[in-house]
């Protein structure tokens, strides 16, 4: 693994000024090196997306944002639309949730997968010949008919390889997976899982993948962060979030996991996910925290160190946890 | 998220207009109803000592050609204005909500054939039907309002059916029909109230496309006959004077089928917008 | 496609032949004997009365009479005029020029500004798009001889820039005269075109695929036309055909109003005098042409939406 590929510092955002103003994210620090493959887990509304869209500076009009999102040595949040524009097409590239509704249904599958490159100025033809390649690669049969047809003649998950391999065609280095299988039935969840991180891996690319399923998080990814209402609330290696959660939270999506091998029935974590807006003073997740003490609705733990993992709660190092 | 925040963000606020075209219309009708109490003079009353005066303290608006006071004929011209316009409003809607609530309800032949048949009536403009009618019926305000009527019913009964065939795949629907309630009863009670918000709101738009298409017929001579005041036999009567300088005989009542047509789409808009929030 | 294809050409000819049967029946239905509007209630001796039946064949059975103004008609002779004394086929031929080239001009007028206005909106919200959207609402409310009035009042008799009625001769004598008929006639169009691209094109600005694009640099101007325009087309192609047919009826009011010798005025001025070749030929007509453009934007939709092509079909 190399130096950092993708590195965001305390990024905070919020939404225009009206009806919509609220805060998204909260000094949100993430980090991904060359090759590495990192997950972004949390529930819905917690702000893993809006994280995803910040790196490719996707953020709507009159957002306000602070922090830094550096990608090779340079800000993307202080760019200008060209530049980003060039940096969606060679550097990063990022795969989106539902298929059906991310390929243009009126145009061809090859105008789909060619789009990209051919904004950077590849000529037509070649384009062409690189998406035939780039449809085998994800698997897809008779790649060459497969360009001339359009996206209702596909299944949801062979519409979700076309996407990948319309990601892949500009050769990125940095992969943004924004929950890549969510709109999938189960079998195909695998097989594209199985594509997309043999393609990963083959061309070295750094990932980072957003789901709300820490166990699939866990079959492909190095590291994970945890997110809780637009912040971080854990980050560490794979192994050890499973070994040793440190978050309460972190534990609690664990445990709502259901398991074979266990005999104990899964149980969720109670009381409803909260976005950063709706978040009390204290520790976002202390209403629904069975640990919780009355400092925690007062005090906002700081994300700290603690052995190998980022955690962010005032009773880390307490031994409750084990 | 981002599609919803697009979409409040570049709507106008829908409630306020829709408030200001209700009013509008209420002082229309209050004015058609109380013409003989609002007017100033008597509509039909020639003076020609006044022909194609201006503005002045005695005539608002001026005088026509015949010197007849503008402001009187406006006031009175709302009678025909609004009458034409709702009959064709209301059998239009009545006959399109049976017939499109009766296709969804049937299905089959029914809907086939009713289908089909509203299908034909579309192949017809409805001015160019109402033109038929004229020619056939002579001039006057009943041929014109019978080929509206016609011509506006299968896009109320289209809309009908449709919204009748979403309300009808709901659960609830077969619900009322496992417990034994009869077809009737199912259908007066649940599928028409469900129906009717959005029929009205259609309705109201169609209102307004009625009162300018017989506003234009009467231009052409073949709506109201004179002397009865009618806004489009006034443009008509104007068009002459505009060109000897004359410009209110002509432009006030151009102006009044335009803000009585915008009040009414505005008001149709709102419903519209009202139901769709509603169900969302 | 080729079933999808023979179903709606069957449906097509149904459309025309009852078409033409209720135009065509519709005189019989009128209170009257059809002979004496022919007459023009000019008294007329039983010998020339008889030559008028004769003439227009009101001896045979009736639908023996309907089946030989179709084959007329088909063959391009709709009778002859009781008002002109000439051919029908003739009369609308020599004002056709001026009638397309006034639904021609028109057209051009109502695509340019509708698509430029509702595209502008949608790209530009704020103050712009309200005024546009002001604007169009108060435009889609102005019926077409209002427009007339108010043009006519602003730039014939104020400014003195365009003539307030006659044809015009030549192309330039044409455009000129034929300018403020052509305003007249697209105003409501126009508006109309302008709220359904703008209310498609936000539909279409809102959906993921355009953010998508968006996400791999690829330039906005082409996000725009290869994403947003392009797939606002279905309720934009459909709108303008109904417009298309609604053109050819709105003519005889806008006709009237510039007094234009045109097919619209020639239909007014029959329906006044009761010149029923005249009014059954023009009518038929302008049901062919709305019938034909309807059929056409159906064609058109598959090639416009995929999704469409596997011979399903909205309703005409």
């Amino acid at each position: 693994m190399g130096g950092p590929l993708l590195d965001i510092e305390e990024l905070s955002v919020r939404l225009p000024p009206g009806q919509a103003a609220r805060p998204i994210l909260d000094a949100v620090s993430l980090r991904v090196s060359q090759g590495e493959a990192v997950g972004l887990v949390g529930e819905s509304g917690s702000g893993k997306s809006v994280t995803c869209r910040a790196v490719l500076g996707l953020l709507p009009e009159r957002t306000s944002v602070g922090g830094r999102i550096v990608v090779g040595g340079q800000d993307v949040l202080a760019k200008p639309a060209a530049w980003l524009r060039e940096f969606r097409r060679r550097r990063v590239a990022m795969i989106f949730q539902d298929p059906r509704a991310s390929v243009n249904p009126v145009r061809r599958v090859g105008d789909f997968v060619t789009e990209g490159l051919r904004a950077g100025g590849t000529p037509y033809k070649q384009a062409l010949a690189r998406a035939e390649e780039l449809l085998e690669a994800v698997g897809i049969d008779d790649p060459r008919s497969a360009l001339r047809r359009h996206p209702h003649e596909f299944s949801g998950g062979m519409l979700q390889r076309v996407m990948i391999a319309g990601a892949l065609a500009a050769e990125p280095d940095l992969l943004l997976a924004d929950e890549p299988t969510t709109a999938l039935d189960v079998t195909t969840q695998a097989e594209v899982i199985a594509i997309l991180s043999h393609l990963r891996t083959a061309r070295g690319m750094g990932m980072l993948f957003v789901t709300h399923d820490l166990e699939l998080a866990a079959a492909i990814c190095d590291r994970i962060y945890v997110m809780y209402a637009g912040r971080i609330v854990e980050a560490q290696a794979t192994g050890g979030l499973f070994t040793r959660p440190r978050h309460p939270y972190t534990a609690g999506l664990l445990a709502a996991t259901p398991r074979l091998e266990s005999d104990q029935p899964p149980h969720g974590v109670a009381g409803r996910p909260l976005s950063l807006a709706e978040a009390p003073d204290g520790c976002a997740f202390a209403a629904r925290c069975h640990l919780a003490e009355d400092r925690c609705r007062e005090h906002r733990p700081a994300l700290e160190v603690l052995g190998h993992a980022h955690v962010a709660c005032l009773r880390a190092e307490e031994p409750v946890h084990d | 998220m981002t599609a919803v925040t697009l979409h409040r963000r570049y709507r106008l606020p829908a409630d306020n207009l829709t408030v200001a075209g209700v009013a509008v219309l209420a002082v229309l009708v209050a004015v058609a109803i109380l013409a003989p109490l609002v007017a100033p003079h008597d509509p039909l009353a020639i003076d020609f000592s006044a022909a194609l005066s201006g503005p002045s303290s005695d005539h608002l608006l001026g005088a026509d050609q015949s010197g007849r006071d503008v402001l009187s004929r406006l006031i009175f011209g709302a009678r025909a204005g609004l009458l034409g316009p709702l009959l064709v409003v209301t059998l239009s809607t009545v006959a399109g909500t049976l017939l499109g609530v009766l296709a969804a309800w049937c299905g089959g032949v029914v809907d086939a054939v009713l289908s089909r048949g509203m299908d034909f009536v579309f192949a017809f403009p409805a001015l160019l039907l109402a033109i038929t009618l004229v020619a056939m019926f002579g001039p006057g305000l009943s041929a014109p309002v019978v080929a509206m009527s016609i011509a506006y019913t299968p896009y109320v009964g289209r809309l009908a059916r449709g919204v009748a065939m979403r309300e009808m795949s709901r659960p609830y629907i077969h619900a009322y029909r496992v417990q034994g309630w009869s077809g009737w009863t199912i259908c007066l009670r649940h599928l028409v109230p469900n129906v009717l918000p959005l029929i009205f709101a259609q309705s109201a738009i169609n209102f307004g496309y009625a009162l300018m298409d017989l506003a234009a017929l009467s231009f052409l001579g073949f709506g109201t006959q004179p002397p009865v005041p009618d806004w489009g036999a006034m443009i008509n009567e104007g068009a002459s004077a505009l060109l000897q300088g004359a410009m209110l005989p002509a432009l006030a009542p151009g102006a009044a089928v335009v803000i009585t047509v915008v009040a009414f789409s505005t008001v149709g808009e709102g419903i519209a917008d009202r139901v769709a929030r509603r169900q969302r | 496609m080729g079933a999808f294809l023979a179903r709606r050409l069957a449906g097509l000819v149904a459309t025309l032949a009852g078409a033409s049967f209720a135009v065509f029946a519709a005189v019989y239905l009128a209170p009257g004997d059809p002979a004496s509007f022919l007459t023009q209630g000019r008294s007329a001796s039983p010998e020339a009365l008889a030559a008028i039946r004769a003439q227009y064949h009101l001896d045979d059975p009736f639908l023996v009479q309907y089946l030989k103004w179709v084959s007329g008609a088909l063959s391009g002779d709709f009778g002859r005029s009781v008002q002109f004394r000439q051919d029908v086929t003739g009369l609308i031929l020599a004002r056709l020029p001026t009638t397309l080239f006034l639904v021609g001009y028109a057209g051009l007028l109502i695509v340019l500004a509708g698509l430029l206005l509702g595209a502008l909106a949608a790209l530009r919200p704020g103050p712009l798009d309200r005024i546009v959207l002001i604007g169009t609402g108060v435009a889609t409310a102005t019926p077409s001889f209002v427009a007339a009035i108010g043009l006519i009042s602003l730039f014939s008799v104020q400014l003195g820039w365009f003539p307030a009625f006659g044809n015009g001769t030549g192309l330039t004598g044409r455009l000129w005269h034929l300018t403020l008929p052509a305003a007249a006639l697209a105003l409501t169009f126009a508006g109309l075109l302008a709220r359904v691209t703008r209310a498609s094109m936000l539909e279409e600005l809102a959906r993921e695929h355009v953010e998508v694009a968006r996400s791999r640099g690829v330039p906005e101007q082409a996000v725009i036309r290869r994403h947003v325009l392009r797939n606002s087309l279905g309720p934009i192609s459909t709108v303008t055909g109904t417009v298309v047919a609604g053109l050819l009826v709105a003519t005889s009011i806008v006709e009237s109003a510039f007094g234009l010798s045109g097919v619209g005025q020639l239909l007014v001025s029959s329906v006044t005098v009761k010149d029923f070749p005249v009014v059954q030929a023009v009518t038929t007509l302008i049901v062919v042409v709305f019938v034909l453009a309807n059929l056409l934007v159906d064609l058109l939709q598959p090639a416009i939406d995929p999704r469409l092509s596997h011979g399903q079909s909205r309703a005409l």
